[in-house]
């Protein structure tokens, strides 16, 4: 092998300029024809020369597009994803050591094929009702564990990492490490999601990746992908590229975050907010203490006056004052009971000396008794001549006897 | 069972807050029972505002162990540091 080498060896723009001059002999590289799709369009604004990159399934190939040969072409408007014809030769460019396409005309070929395989997929999975608003899932409103499906190295995770952190630094974060973009990429993304799943602690799924060009993002309108957000029984938020891009994994996600830093902001609350509803909250419970205290003063003093009224003080007063009445009462009818008998006494004695016999006597009757045995006389056949008779008169008494 | 208050995440703790207070204003409580959710309650925000004040976002990494189950690790800040974009 050594022996083949050429000696003395070549320095570095040797090598570039032999390989520069190899390409400009070939026939077919001096002029051809490409199709392909166009993506990383840019055109340099100071020098109005434009750069892209055309590619198919399988290959790319750098382009340059001179800005006098755009002029010379018409100035074609060209834009990422569109399918191309252009025309012209080969070379390679030695301060950067590529091979480019110097194209010199353009024609479009309307949509790419890429474009055209997307278009296909979306409506396929739409007559499915993959995108459907009735498939989409509520995002818990704050939850503990967020799984997060991107490449570790991606700036994207370290946005999102950091707007978790500000906003809500009680979840815990959950990466299931994925390639997000090349071949590999989609079914990468897919068993990130299943292995989340299959975890079931994440309760929220972000899947995300930084901007790139719509071929970087590919991986994200890729069947698998899809399939997997559809099947993920944990809510999946979507944040991918930039505002313009729409994958078809925004379309199937229960949530379409435009940006990583967007997904993980509507994912998770904002505990400034809490910590004002915990002030607010706090607040409330100082015054229902406060007011609950107020009114409980206010049942025991309603409670002391009741007492106060019903104490056994307030009823001996009334008592006290009760049995004055009746005392007065008592003294009143005894009174009047009083002369009621000393009226009936005074009666009761004027009737008995009208009925005594000495009233009789002092009008001049005598009572008259045998002396002997003091037997009232009252008839003729009671005496006899020569017995004594005792009579009594009103003021005293006379024995007599009868005459013979 | 009752769970105490350590055990409780700062949604669990602030949600039985929110309900304290309710009870509070709501309930014919006896005085002895409404200082002590009082004081539970003031025990509850002081929970959830510590909470709020020393949490700081966990990062752990998913991957498949040998039986190929998930099986999260905690990453090192250090390990997101490098970007190759």
């Amino acid at each position: 092998m050594l022996a083949t080498l050429n000696e003395p060896p070549l320095t570095v723009s040797e090598a570039v300029h032999y390989l520069k001059k190899l390409l400009e002999q070939d026939e077919l590289l001096r002029s051809l024809w490409v199709q392909g799709e166009i993506s990383d369009y840019k055109v340099h604004l100071a020098s109005g020369h434009c750069y892209f990159t055309l590619k198919d399934e399988t290959a790319q190939l750098l382009c340059v597009f001179f800005k006098h040969a755009r002029q010379r072409a018409g100035l074609p408007e060209l834009r990422n994803g569109m399918a191309v014809l252009a025309a012209g030769y080969v070379s390679f460019y030695e301060q950067h050591g590529r091979l480019q396409l110097y194209v010199e005309y353009v024609e479009p070929l309307g949509e790419g094929a890429l474009y055209r395989r997307f278009e296909q997929l979306k409506e396929r999975l739409a007559a499915e009702g993959l995108f459907a608003e009735a498939r989409k899932r509520p995002l818990p409103s704050a939850p503990a564990v967020i799984g997060v499906v991107t490449s570790l190295q991606a700036a994207a995770l370290r946005d999102m990492l950091r707007v978790l952190r500000t906003r809500y630094p009680l979840a815990e974060v959950l990466i299931a490490p994925a390639l997000v973009q090349g071949e590999e990429a989609p079914a990468s993304i897919a068993a990130a999601l299943d292995l989340l799943n299959e975890h079931g602690e994440a309760e929220v799924i972000i899947v995300a990746r930084g901007g790139g060009s719509r071929e970087e993002l590919w991986a994200f309108n890729d069947e698998l992908v899809a399939r997997a957000i559809a099947r993920s029984r944990i809510p999946v938020i979507s944040g991918v590229g930039h505002e313009t891009d729409v994958t078809i994994a925004d379309l199937v996600a229960d949530y379409r975050a435009s940006t990583p830093t967007a997904a993980a902001t509507i994912a998770v609350p904002d505990v400034a907010r809490w910590r004002q509803d915990l002030l607010e909250w706090q607040r409330r419970l100082q015054e229902c203490i406060l007011s609950y205290l107020a009114e409980q003063r206010e049942r025991l003093l309603r409670a002391e006056r009741d007492l106060r009224r019903a104490s056994p003080r307030g009823q001996l007063d009334q008592q006290r004052q009760q049995l004055d009445d009746l005392s007065e009462r008592l003294l009143v009818s005894m009174q009047t009971l009083l002369t009621l008998q000393r009226e009936r006494l005074r009666g009761i004695a004027r009737h008995l000396e009208t009925l005594s016999p000495l009233e009789t006597l002092a009008r001049g009757y005598a009572i008259v008794r045998r002396a002997e045995d003091q037997a009232l006389v009252t008839t003729v056949e009671q005496v006899h001549p020569g017995d004594r008779l005792l009579l009594q008169l009103a003021n005293g008494s006379v024995t007599v006897q009868v005459l013979p | 069972m009752v769970r105490t208050m350590e055990e409780l995440s700062f949604e669990e703790a602030f949600q039985q807050l929110e309900e304290t207070v309710l009870t509070l204003q709501n309930g014919q409580l006896p005085l002895e029972k409404a200082i002590e959710h009082f004081e539970r309650g003031m025990r509850l925000v002081h929970y959830c505002n510590d909470l709020l004040q020393r949490a700081e976002l966990r990062v752990r990494q998913l991957t498949v162990d040998g039986q190929g189950m998930p099986v999260a690790q905690p990453l090192e800040p250090s390990q997101l540091t490098d970007e190759i974009e």
